[in-house]
């Protein structure tokens, strides 16, 4: 009975994108794992997100997890058996003025210097073909063509539902209370007994710091809860996703003609609680934003609003790698609002180091030293 | 009363706000302002009586007769009211709530009028946003011609409308034979009222009649129930509906007994009963149950409707169906209850104050069990058994599409549902398909509606244009943000 299984090669702990995807392909490499979700998989931050699939404009230390994620995510009907409702209409950075232009040549300039290859400076010309509603004023930007988005909640449960066909033991509903040291495995306890494995993946989102510091290892994690709008439907007036470089927006329109409405203002996060508290002052901020870009947006009704709760490192950047301190203990943490895109990626990155020992996709800088030890 | 022409007007904040301004809000505001407080009555109409007292100051509908005698009394309350100190701000929607950090223990509350929006905050909210008509989907209820009876109600109230052409009025519950008799009355052209209340209903509620007997409900509903009867074709017994036209209504097929019917006919208006407007109550955190009994949610409230959110209130229908003159009574007790919070008087004073009009609301409610349990809509008017039958219908989603999800995808509730088929997703926040949403995943996984819970809904409660969002008066907030 997988059911009821209390032990394994791999306990992951948290049920987002992440957790959800290394237990699928620790699965496909034939280790046994139990996946201990405290509420279901995808209900935070994994199923509430925007669901940017972006390589674009991320900090390069991201970049080699993020390129190997999108080569999944393009054919990801074959891993999971549901397209995830996966689209590719490219990304765009739009530049507001000349300063803004200038820094994203410097930006390209850079990663071709470094071998990247997926980011394009466009000019005004070709930024108003690719998002004609976009005003008039903004002088280019930069795309990145095989970006594009998903449905969060959607591609977090093919995820977990793929894994547990390949006889992963999903737990949902049971939250992990303690973890430690127990000969040569590790004990999770939960509110559902306790489980054994000798290896295990903290991949707990905002409530990872406890499981860190259950292993010795505390980590300045914050807590945040970036909000959202979405319109009712407008006509359709653009494909792609659109972020910006100066201020913060991120903008799509899907297919039934309604625009989601991000950028990252945070509403306060209750993590206890399981709730969040918008900041409609924040968002009028957002709001103020498409105001100025596009024009076309000022009439559109904003039917609901809401934010996930997502844990933020200090530096931007998740925690991912081996435990500093552990054999058989690895983290997969604290993605900062840009993590869904990494999922798919990161899950086949840390099921090889499991399964091996290592990966051939850099993670430098990603490590959990950078917090717990002292230069 | 003083009355807000546009929201400058505003004060930056109230001792107590009310949303809502049916028999509830009005009688809350009245009695609180009464008692010293300083109130805001907000609500979205033009003028105030909420749903069942609609227009009761401006209704073009002269003859007393047509209305009848229950809806007249509207006018002693919006009376009462006006005599009273509150601020009312109609044609003003409140779009959001929640706590003013700033201020623990109060409230930020999110207001639009005439397209401006703004911001104030509140030590105390009543919610009086009252009841919603249950959703009754059907195949082909999103044809044009078909409509609920509370929209001919409006129509009727508001400009003395009446639907033109042939009219069936198809379901159960109490208003339905008010309403049959109010068209009838004002002229319109019934060809049918069909009678969906389940026959083996009587049963159950045969033990709730000896307090029916006794009630206000009693006689009122018998004299509706004959008039309708007497003047009006009328099929009891019917277990299925269909609305048929290419483009717009033509016919409604109905069965009775196992027989087919089929009526020709310009409009058809559905209805089912009401429930617990929970949109609001849910978005502002309050814990609701399912009531067996009303077969809906209903907001957790103690004996002065308090929710569980310290300082939000539940007054009227949207706490639980009583119907109009039990919802002037909440609304006073709810008044009792949010100034003894504020310490404008002490729980002695408030429980001898409130005395009297608890015992008024017992006879008043006496007799609600025998009509829950009487007019429970059958199953399959509940959870549509035709795949096809449309659920959601902002986003057109299809029974068939919820069970299949609800089944293949091990979809367990209507918040997942929403990510996966976006149900829920529109502009009316689940409304008009939480309630079947949530009888189809408890049908296809077996398990009851509590189980399966309900969608958690965020602000906006109502739409708010990104024109008022962007104009928002801004404060000195620090802004912090993330690259997403």
């Amino acid at each position: 009975m997988t059911r009821d299984r209390r032990n394994a090669d791999v306990i992951v702990i948290g049920g987002g994108i992440h957790g959800c995807s290394t237990a699928l392909h620790c699965a496909m490499r034939g280790l046994s794992v139990i996946l201990i979700e405290k509420d279901h998989a995808g209900r935070h931050a994994s199923g509430v997100n925007a669901g940017g699939v972006r390589q674009l404009a991320r900090h390069v230390a991201e970049i080699p997890l993020s390129n190997a994620s999108m080569a999944l995510w393009h054919d990801i009907a074959e891993l999971v058996d549901d397209d995830c409702g996966f689209t590719s209409d490219g990304q765009v950075l739009v530049a507001e003025d000349e300063a803004d232009l200038e820094g994203c040549r410097a930006r390209v300039a850079d990663l071709t210097l470094r071998g990247f290859h997926h980011e394009e400076m466009i000019d005004a010309r070709e930024l108003r073909a690719i998002v004609p509603a976009v005003s008039e004023t903004c002088p280019g930007g930069v795309i990145s063509r095989r970006d594009g988005a998903a449905i969060p909640l959607r591609a977090t449960q093919a995820f977990k539902r793929k894994a547990e066909s390949l006889g992963a033991t999903i737990r949902e509903g049971v939250r992990v209370t303690k973890v430690e040291k127990d000969g040569s495995n590790w004990r999770v306890t939960t509110d559902a007994g306790a489980f054994l494995a000798p290896r295990i993946v903290n991949a707990a989102g905002a409530w990872a710091d406890r499981i860190a510091s259950d292993l010795g290892e505390p980590v300045p994690l914050e807590v945040i809860a970036p909000m959202l709008m979405i319109t009712a439907p407008l006509p359709a007036f653009i494909k792609p996703v659109v972020i910006l470089r100066g201020r913060k927006l991120s903008f799509k329109q899907f297919d039934n003609g309604t625009v989601l409405i991000g950028g990252g203002h945070l509403g306060t996060p209750l993590r206890d609680e399981n709730v969040t508290l918008l900041d409609w002052r924040k968002l009028a901020i957002s709001a103020g934003t498409v105001w100025d870009l596009f024009p076309i947006m000022r009439g559109a009704p904003v039917v609901r609003a809401w934010a996930g709760i997502e844990a933020r490192m200090p530096d931007d950047l998740p925690v991912f790698g081996k435990s500093a301190r552990h054999e058989g203990a690895y983290h997969q943490f604290g993605f900062s609002a840009h993590g869904f895109q990494l999922g798919p990626g990161a899950g086949a990155v840390m099921a090889e180091i499991i399964a091996t020992g290592r990966s051939n996709v850099p993670i430098d800088g990603l490590d959990i030293a950078r917090f717990t030890t002292t230069h | 009363m003083t009355p807000i022409a546009s929201i400058e007007q505003l004060a930056e904040s109230y001792d107590l706000v009310i949303v809502g301004a049916g028999p509830a809000g009005l009688s809350a505001a009245a009695r609180a302002a009464e008692l010293g407080l300083s109130v805001l009555l907000a609500d979205e109409n033009p003028a105030p009586g909420g749903q069942i007292y609609r227009a009761v100051t401006t209704t073009p509908v002269r003859n007393r007769a047509i209305l009848g005698d229950d809806y007249w009394r509207g006018a002693d309350i919006v009376g009462r009211f006006e005599r009273s100190q509150a601020t009312y701000a109609p044609r003003c929607t409140v779009w959001s709530i929640g706590p003013d950090e700033t201020a623990p223990g109060t409230f930020e509350l999110g207001l639009s009028l005439d397209g401006k929006a703004r911001i104030i905050s509140a030590r105390q909210v009543i919610l009086a946003t009252g009841a919603q008509e249950r959703p009754f989907p059907i195949p082909g209820w999103t044809l044009p011609g078909v409509m609920t009876a509370g929209a001919a109600q409006i129509a009727l109230k508001s400009a003395g409308a009446i639907p033109s052409g042939r009219t069936v009025i198809a379901g159960c519950g109490p208003l339905l034979y008010l309403l049959a008799g109010q068209l009838a009355a004002a002229g319109c052209q019934i060809a049918a009222v069909l009678d969906t209340t389940q026959k083996g209903n009587w049963s159950k509620a045969l033990g709730a009649i000896p307090d029916f007997l006794r009630s206000p409900y009693f006689a009122k509903g018998l004299k509706l129930m004959l008039a309708a009867r007497r003047k009006l074709r009328f099929v009891a017994g019917v277990t299925s509906l269909t609305a048929t036209g290419g483009g717009k209504l033509a016919t409604v097929q109905f069965e009775q007994n196992g027989r087919t019917g089929t009526i020709a006919c310009d409009t058809l208006l559905l209805h089912q009963g009401v429930i617990p407007s929970v949109n609001f109550s849910n978005a502002a955190g309050c814990a609701h149950d399912f009531d067996a009994e009303q077969h809906a949610w209903v907001p957790r409230v103690d004996a002065w409707f308090a929710s569980t959110v310290p300082g939000i209130a539940i007054a009227g229908d949207g706490a639980g169906i009583g119907g109009a003159e039990s919802a002037a009574l909440r609304g006073e007790i709810a008044a009792f209850g949010a100034a003894s919070r504020l310490g404008k008087l002490n729980e002695a004073e408030r429980d001898r104050q409130a005395g009297p009009v608890r015992a008024e609301l017992e006879k008043k409610l006496r007799g609600r069990r025998f009509l829950d349990l009487l007019y429970k809509p059958a199953p399959q008017f509940l959870a549509p058994p035709k795949d096809e039958t449309i659920v959601c219908r902002c986003e057109e989603v299809t029974a068939g599409q919820i069970r299949d999800a609800a089944k293949r995808l091990g979809v367990t509730g209507p918040n997942q549902m929403k990510a996966f088929l976006r149900c829920g997703m529109g502009p009316c926040q689940g409304r008009l398909c939480g309630p079947t949403v949530v009888e189809l995943i408890a049908e296809t996984r077996g398990a009851t509606p509590a189980e399966t819970g309900y969608y958690r809904l965020r602000p906006p409660i109502k739409p708010v244009t990104l024109a008022e969002l962007a104009a928002l008066p801004q404060t000195e907030a620090s802004v912090t943000a993330v690259v997403r």
